[in-house]
């Protein structure tokens, strides 16, 4: 095995944002299962090391490649393209405006204890991430549009936090 | 992490929390986002005679640093004139709230709602500065 590898080739599977989530899980518990540090108690100090090495090397590619947006993220890290996630500047008004009216829909919900109102609010947002997750696999596997994906991803990372947001306050009102 | 005594402040009693009406004379809108974090700000400013910034409002989405680097921009932009307010930067934020270095994007995301807004007053009044 090669530490060096990048986290497809790790896995044997081909880059891309489509994935095969079922290949993904067998994958890594089969690796998981070899490198895994219980396996290596009674082996020598340095091999015990490299196990655990191992081990936390396959977490955290397998944690990378199932979540959909750290995958388009490192799919853009591999093509050594910027996302921009550090520019404020990046994102158009209308998105922007857009999303503080999201807030301000959850803020309301959550204050009036409305658990119904948020549970519309999820649905209809994951409908949404489902539709541009979608569009983004388009964008990244058939066209290969680099920029116009980090401009997706750059929304996906506002509407990611949202639905954490929309879920802690149903969480809230269920207290 | 805890929060400074001022960013708990500012968080717990934020100033000039609102909005303007949009048909309100002289008022021009900052919008900014910052995907690391998900956090959304809008900044307004009401500009009187002389360029002079007369009132400020922010709404805010995000966490307690962002809340209080908004609301201290909104008290410190009063009076300024727009060029003035320009001059307001992210380190001076930072050092009133003592903000920690993971939140110093806080303060970067108030100082560009700050740019973002007198751009928009500048858009919208290039006429009369050519004029």
């Amino acid at each position: 095995m090669d530490f060096n590898t990048d986290h497809f080739s790790l896995f044997e599977l081909p880059p891309g944002f489509r994935l095969d989530a079922a290949l993904l899980d067998r994958r890594y518990l089969e690796m998981q299962s070899r490198v895994h540090p219980d396996r290596f108690a009674s082996a020598g100090e340095a091999e015990r090391r490299l196990s655990l090495q191992w081990a936390t090397r396959v977490n955290e590619a397998y944690q990378t490649l199932k979540k959909p947006l750290a995958r388009a993220k490192y799919l853009l890290h591999l093509a050594a393209h910027e996302i921009g996630s550090e520019n404020n500047a990046a994102m158009p008004a209308d998105f922007l405006v857009e999303q503080m009216e999201w807030r301000e829909a959850v803020g309301e919900a959550r204050a009036a204890g409305e658990h119904h109102q948020l549970e519309h609010l999820h649905h209809r947002l994951q409908r949404e991430i489902r539709e541009r997750y979608d569009e983004l696999a388009v964008l990244l596997d058939d066209q290969h549009d680099l920029e116009q994906s980090a401009d997706r991803i750059r929304r996906l990372m506002f509407i990611e936090k949202l639905l954490i947001e929309i879920d802690d306050a149903m969480v809230a009102c269920e207290e | 992490m805890s929060y400074s005594v001022k960013v708990l402040d500012h968080y717990e009693n934020p100033r000039n929390v609102g909005s303007f009406g949009k048909e309100e004379e002289g008022v021009a809108t900052g919008m900014v986002g910052a995907p690391a974090c998900g956090d959304v700000m809008k900044l307004q400013i009401k500009v009187g005679k002389g360029g002079v910034i007369e009132d400020a409002k922010f709404k805010t989405y995000g966490c307690g640093s962002a809340i209080a680097s908004s609301s201290l921009v909104t008290e410190w932009v009063k009076g300024k004139t727009v060029e003035q307010a320009l001059g307001i930067k992210n380190t001076q934020i930072a050092e009133e709230l003592a903000l920690p270095p993971v939140k110093i994007h806080c303060s970067i995301l108030a100082e560009d709602a700050i740019k973002a807004a007198v751009a928009d007053y500048k858009k919208k009044h290039a006429d009369q500065v050519v004029g």
